[in-house]
């Protein structure tokens, strides 16, 4: 999450207080991004040595008012027109499940039921809250909605995905085919591990026993 | 409902039967359902048993061919087990004739699946209202029986409307309308949001849960964990059998935790 950007987005409304910023961006987002002074301030003055805002200097009562520029302006627009990118490298649980998949001696099948579980759970918890959370009567209820429902549909998706890994599997087993992999006696002595994800197309020899089932 | 109301309530007598929320509904006992004989035999439920109580609805997920559908409809009494007994309201319709279960059939269970199944010639009242004639009740009582469930689906606009005149998401609300219609207290529901987009999907869950909780009891059959966390529990089958259970947790921070 961006909090210069929402910060600066905020700030394209109309000049602002610090604590107003702060007090602006947890009312619309459902205080699911908790902002602490620090990271206010901090921010504001990076925006500040950018060129992207300014700063009144400090009142009689000691605070400053900040002011969104041309520069800041053009910036918010550049920041609503570009696409968030997906983050590959922290899906924590689909490492886990690929260690564990070639690892010998696991119950995979274990491993998928507790995290279904889990997640249901979540599910579960979630539609309640959404249940009692009021109907959008306007933009701050249906932004609140709108987040529990981002958080629904992705793990529903985690849910979908654990359903294809345990019927994946399921197959595999039904078709004798061994996942385990065990540890290499004979590992690279140094350099990089030699199976990456498939876009290298480098690493065609070499292939470990049962590496590809994997996939 | 406030903390003060509620140990009020507390404070009265037990309240009848009949609003027991822990009366079992619906039970099926070591339930089995094979097709064929021999080689081509195929068990489709193998020794199913399931309790459901009234206020509670429960989903049931499994991959295609896992045995959902024949569960529901002998649930439901439109199908026989091979072996295993199913009570409704206390009664074992698995000793009943056809007639005797076709009679509580329309009294206490309603049916939703996935294609409305709708009379295409019977406007939208008339199609709710339908299951309550057959079963003896004068026209005019029926309709305005009819009225009242298009009501709480919040369809009462579209009442004479036709199918074929509706949106997939309104006849499905019909559906459901005529699934509550009268006393029905048990909703037997077959991927109901099959065919419906993200939002009436969950309008259409939204009525059965609020049908649910204010008395009734339901079985949802979907493939989709968002629509099976409406439920109070989610049962897992595969091969005709139960594999796995998820109830409901206790009010945690889950959303601090994440899943
Ligand atoms: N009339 C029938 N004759 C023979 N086999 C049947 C019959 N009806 C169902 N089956 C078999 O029983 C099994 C369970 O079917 P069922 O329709 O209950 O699955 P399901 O879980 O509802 O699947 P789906 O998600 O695809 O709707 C399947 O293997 C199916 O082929
Ligand atoms: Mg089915």
């Amino acid at each position: 999450m961006s909090i210069r950007d929402s910060l600066l987005a905020i700030l394209d409304q109309g000049p602002c207080y610090g604590y107003q910023l702060g007090y602006e961006f947890e009312m619309r987002t459902g205080g699911s991004v908790p902002l602490n002074t620090g990271q206010i301030y901090s921010t504001l003055e990076r925006l500040d040595a950018a060129g992207l805002i300014q700063s009144s200097g400090a009142d009689d009562e000691g605070r400053a008012l900040y002011t969104i520029t041309p520069a800041g302006r053009e910036d918010v627009q550049s920041w609503l027109s570009t696409p968030v990118p997906h983050d590959m490298r922290r899906n924590e649980l689909a490492t886990k499940l690929a260690l564990a998949v070639s690892l010998p001696g696991i119950d995979i099948a274990h491993v998928i039921q507790t995290q279904r579980h889990a997640a249901m759970n979540t599910l579960q918890e979630l539609t309640r809250l959404k249940r009692n959370s009021s109907s959008s009567v306007d933009g701050l209820d249906l932004g609140w909605s709108l987040l529990l429902d981002a958080h629904l549909f992705e793990v529903e998706a985690e849910v979908r995905w654990l359903d294809h890994c345990e019927t994946r599997i399921a197959r595999a087993i039904a078709e004798n085919v061994d996942l385990s992999v065990p540890l290499n006696p004979d590992p690279p002595k140094r350099g990089r591990p030699t199976r990456a994800p498939a876009s290298s197309a480098s690493h065609t020899n070499a292939t470990p026993k049962g590496a590809d089932n994997v996939r | 409902m406030s903390g003060s109301a509620h140990s009020a309530a507390n404070a009265q007598p037990i309240p009848a039967v009949r609003h027991d929320r822990d009366e079992i509904v619906l039970e099926l006992s070591s339930v089995s359902r094979s097709y064929g004989t021999g080689d081509t035999a195929v068990t489709a439920l193998d020794e199913v048993s399931l309790q459901l109580r009234r206020g509670e609805l429960v989903a049931i997920m499994g991959t295609s061919g896992s045995g959902k559908s024949t569960l529901l409809t002998i649930a439901g009494g439109l199908d026989r087990p091979t072996s295993g007994r199913v009570f409704v309201n206390g009664t074992q319709i698995t000793g009943l004739g056809a007639k005797k279960i076709a009679a509580l059939r329309r009294k206490t269970l309603g049916f939703v699946f996935q294609d409305y199944n709708l009379v295409p010639v019977l406007t939208a009242i008339e199609n709710v209202a339908l299951p309550l004639e057959l079963d003896g009740i004068s026209a005019r009582a029926a309709r305005r029986s009819a009225k009242y469930a298009l009501e709480a689906v919040g369809l009462l606009e579209l009442a004479n409307r036709y199918p074929d005149d509706m949106s997939g998401g309104q006849q499905q609300r019909v559906s459901i309308a005529r699934a509550i219609v009268g006393d029905r207290s048990i909703i037997l529901a077959d991927e109901p949001t099959g065919a419906l987009d993200s939002v009436t999907g969950e309008s259409v869950l939204s009525m059965m849960r609020q049908r649910i909780d204010s008395g009734a009891a339901g079985i949802l059959v979907t493939h989709d964990a968002r629509h099976a966390a409406w439920a109070d529990r989610i049962i897992y089958l595969r091969d005709g059998r139960i594999t796995d259970e998820t109830r409901a947790n206790t009010l945690d921070g889950i959303l601090a935790t994440g899943a």
